[in-house]
């Protein structure tokens, strides 16, 4: 079993297009995730610290209401606000126009994949209805980047994300000898802390305890955020002198951030750390039971790498079972859209000029009704792995609807399913595919059934 | 109109065959012993903070009418007298023959163990999740599921999530199942014949598809039979009050259908309770959507309607004053709403802490004197059956479930 770029495609990106060649080899998946990040220059969404609007506009808009002079000048301050969250919304729409132009668009779907990977290891949920458009410009800011990167810098970049510490409410965590306690003592908060040992790094079977875990969100003190500053440190709020994590000790003289990111640099480097890692993300792209020798291998290679992750995913596309071709994992509804969106060749200028009402109706609820609600999965271990999570009858019903209806609303005239079929597919596709898509009374129906069938919708 | 009956029901079973058509009353006389009870729970979350003080008016207590001088309450806001104390606001008025017949009532100062951060998303969390707060992480599922996890051997159709929100209440190991009634899907023939065909060589996705197919086609089948069921309803002159349209309608009807069959633990929301801001206008379309579920829920429940148990919760309540807005804002206590022939209704339980300047909660919001959690605890020890240590450790930490409020 060796590298087949219909695979690649399918397995490690966003799926099959009849306009854009897959990568020709592991070398070239490797090389495109070396160079420069095309799809987000060419679809771009804005980083958390340049979006509109910000934090800091609605924090402006909420005090010019409460510190009016008279009621007209409130009301024209609530107008003001309420364009600021229409303008939020807008935005939402627009961040997920450029989600899936890059991944139906962009020659790197394997980018796209481990950024959404990467984005739900670190997920965060929007902590107000204000906040909803700032999940994708987190993404872009502190994932993206490091996705082709160093591990430990990308969990200092979640860390130290006011999305991240306002989610996990890091902001409210005082040290119970700290300054900003003897005035008004909020209590030391273990969420953040807890989380990162048991999700982000470590892994729940990881050699960590509870001591382990109320020292760490003792040194995370002072790690806080607001709407008018974004993130930092404030060291009122820092527990005094030194905490021991794992064996290790941190900090003692002055509290400051770099004590947080030493720890933060060495949790990243612990072997469980790297056997988590290389699981999780063996599991994500190749089967529910990947085999132990990959797993060994690809944990080797990031710390021989200091937490290089690239080094990682060379392993992992370098071994044997990466090619084995039964498609064993299902899509996640988010990446069963992008990829018929990419194997019809949706034209870009029809995402995007789709109208916010198109944009929920073709792409948001069906996701839900899928099973995937838009960034809001429920908890902060994220969307679920399992392929009987998402093949449930009421999310079964949501990829049928949408495979029948709405490519026909999305392109003026549909392919021929009986050359879709190899579009969307590849060169051998199952017999029983190729039979209905000549056999449906409609060309809808037909474009429906291949994107229906379990050969799409696996990987 | 007995004939009329007996057609749809046996349409109903039939078209679920396959499904639960097995669990129908028409089709066999004895349900299948889908779980160890045979009670029906029907757990709803009203998001946005219901303001259990306008809903469940306290007009007895002589600082009420002071807080709130334009959001009329008692007599002059048109609300129903309840028991001399409390009264039902006008809004809420089609359920009063429910009060009546015992089968609803409320709880009233309760609340989770959140506090002062009122922030609904966090609030909603700890509802859902059943913890006394998220400071410790782990927020990953619901009480509803931690029940479910302790019976050993459940079908997943025994709990049903429904619509398209995310019930963190029903998440969790225990499978349950989830539909949204905008799921539909109407196939032709020949599509699918198809479908069986692309899928005939793995069994997961043929299995989802052809129990999606079966659902969808026993919803379409329900809604050609409307009309029908409109004419009967029409003659209920309980149901006159329904109006019989909206998504909130087909969430309680889907439930009610699923709830007949094996499925014995319904969850669902309904949102539009943030009344900011005019909320004798704003509280209107909540309640219609509440008491349109209710009523809908017991026309369609039938005689399974005397073992319900409705309850309908909210994150947290809204301040004892009205704002400049003539609403109110996000506040502690409130009240939670029951109804189901399984409960005793025609009460307001809890104890009441009044409203007077230093009874409130930070001299702003209603006093809770009671962690809402203990009501549903016990709904599930006395109809369930779950043993007391189970509810405060493994399904709401940390409750202390305290003295038998009396709610069944």
């Amino acid at each position: 079993m060796s590298f087949d770029p219909i695979l690649a495609a399918i397995r490690f990106g966003t799926g099959l297009s009849p306009v854009i060649l897959p990568p020709a080899s592991v070398d070239e998946m490797l090389d495109w995730l070396a160079g420069p990040d095309e799809a987000a220059q060419r679809f771009p969404i804005p980083t958390y610290a340049d979006v509109y609007p910000s934090p800091r506009d609605f924090r402006a808009a909420t005090l010019a209401i409460n510190s009016a002079p008279d009621d007209a000048a409130e009301a024209a301050a609530r107008v003001l606000r309420d364009d600021l969250r229409a303008a939020g919304r807008e935005a939402v729409i627009a961040f997920i126009k450029a989600e899936m132009a890059r991944a139906a668009h962009g020659r790197d779907g394997f980018r796209e994949r481990l950024t959404r990977f990467w984005a739900d290891h670190f997920t965060v949920r929007p902590v107000n209805g204000g906040a909803r458009h700032l999940v994708s410009p987190y993404i872009e800011e502190a994932i993206r980047p490091n996705v082709t990167g160093r591990f430990y810098d990308m969990l200092i970049a979640a860390v130290e994300s006011p999305m991240l510490i306002l989610y996990f409410n890091q902001h409210q965590s005082m040290g119970p000898n700290s300054k900003a306690a003897e005035h008004n003592d909020r209590g030391l908060n273990e969420n953040l802390a807890r989380e990162v040992l048991e999700l982000h790094t470590l892994g729940v079977g990881g050699r960590y305890d509870q001591t382990d875990v109320r020292e760490f969100a003792e040194l995370l003190t002072g790690v806080t955020a607001n709407a008018r500053s974004g993130a930092y440190f404030r060291a009122q709020q820092a527990e005094p002198g030194a905490e021991t994590v794992l064996g290790r000790t941190y900090g003692g003289a002055e509290e400051s951030i770099e004590h947080v990111r030493h720890a933060l640099r060495d949790l990243a480097r612990h072997p469980d750390t790297a056997r988590h890692l290389a699981h999780k993300l063996a599991v994500h792209f190749l089967s529910a039971r990947p085999e132990a020798d990959l797993i060994d291998a690809m944990a080797r290679a990031y710390l021989d790498g200091d937490t290089h992750l690239p080094a990682m995913y060379e392993v992992m596309l370098r071994h044997a079972s990466a090619w084995q071709p039964q498609l064993e994992k299902v899509k996640q509804p988010v990446d069963f859209v992008a990829s018929a969106l990419r194997a019809l060749a949706v034209p870009e200028g029809v995402i995007r000029d789709a109208s916010m009402q198109r944009v929920r109706q073709l792409i948001q609820r069906p996701l839900s009704v899928m099973g995937q609600t838009w960034q809001a999965p429920v908890g902060p271990d994220g969307w679920p792995e399992a392929d009987e999570a998402w093949v449930t009858p009421q999310g079964m019903a949501g990829r049928i609807t949408w495979a029948m209806r709405v490519p026909e609303r999305l392109l003026e005239s549909l392919p021929d399913p009986r050359e879709f079929v190899f579009h969307a597919l590849g060169p051998n596709p199952p017999e029983a595919v190729v039979f209905a898509a000549g056999a449906a009374e409609t060309v809808s129906d037909g474009i429906g059934l291949v994107l229906a069938s379990a050969a799409f919708q696996r990987r | 109109m007995p004939a009329q009956l007996d057609r749809r029901r046996f349409l109903i079973g039939g078209a679920a065959l396959g499904c639960s058509a097995a669990a129908s009353p028409f089709v066999t006389p004895v349900a299948l012993a889908a779980a160890p009870w045979d009670t029906r729970l029907v757990v709803v979350i009203l998001r946005g903070a219901m303001d259990g003080i306008d809903v469940i008016q306290p007009y007895g207590d002589p600082a009420l009418a002071a807080l709130r001088p334009t959001l009329l309450t008692g007599e002059a806001g048109g609300a129903h007298d309840l028991d001399g104390f409390f009264a039902l606001h006008r809004h809420f008025a089609p359920l009063l023959p429910l009060w009546q017949a015992g089968e609803f009532g409320a709880a009233h100062a309760v609340s989770t163990p959140y506090r002062d951060k009122r922030s609904h998303f966090d609030g909603q969390d700890i509802l859902e999740a059943g913890l006394p707060d998220l400071t410790g992480g782990g927020l990953r599922d619901g009480w509803l599921n931690r029940m479910l996890q302790v019976v050993p051997g459940l079908e997943p159709e025994v709990a049903f999530a429904i619509g398209r929100e995310q019930m963190l209440v029903l998440t969790g190991e225990a499978s349950a199942a989830r539909w949204s009634p905008d799921a539909e899907l109407r196939l032709s023939a020949n599509a699918r014949a198809l479908l069986n065909v692309v899928h005939h060589d793995d069994p997961l996705f043929r299995d989802a598809s052809d129990d999606a197919v079966a659902i969808a086609e026993q919803l379409s089948m329900e809604t050609a039979m409307a009309a029908e069921a409109a004419d009967r309803m029409a003659d209920d002159p309980m149901m006159q009050a329904v109006q019989r349209s909206g998504e909130h309608v087909e969430i309680a009807q889907f439930a009610a259908d699923r709830l007949r069959g094996d499925t014995r633990i319904a969850s669902f929301s309904i949102n539009g309770w943030d009344t900011h801001a005019r909320q004798q206008n704003t509280l209107q379309r909540g309640a219609r959507a509440l008491t349109d579920t209710i009523l809908t829920l017991k026309a369609a429940l039938g005689p399974v309607w005397g073992k319900t148990a409705v309850l309908c919760l909210t994150e947290f309540g809204r301040t004892a004053r009205e704002n400049g807005s003539a609403g109110t804002d996000h506040g502690t206590g409130g009240a939670m709403l029951f109804a189901g022939g399984a409960l005793r209704g025609g009460q307001v339980l809890g104890q009441w802490p009044g409203l007077g300047e230093g009874d409130l909660y930070a001299g702003r919001d209603l006093m809770p004197t009671r962690d809402v959690r203990a009501y549903p605890a016990w709904v599930m020890h006395d109809l369930l059956g779950i043993a007391p240590d189970v509810l405060e450790q493994a399904i709401f930490p940390g409750l202390e479930l305290g003295a038998n409020p009396g709610i069944v």
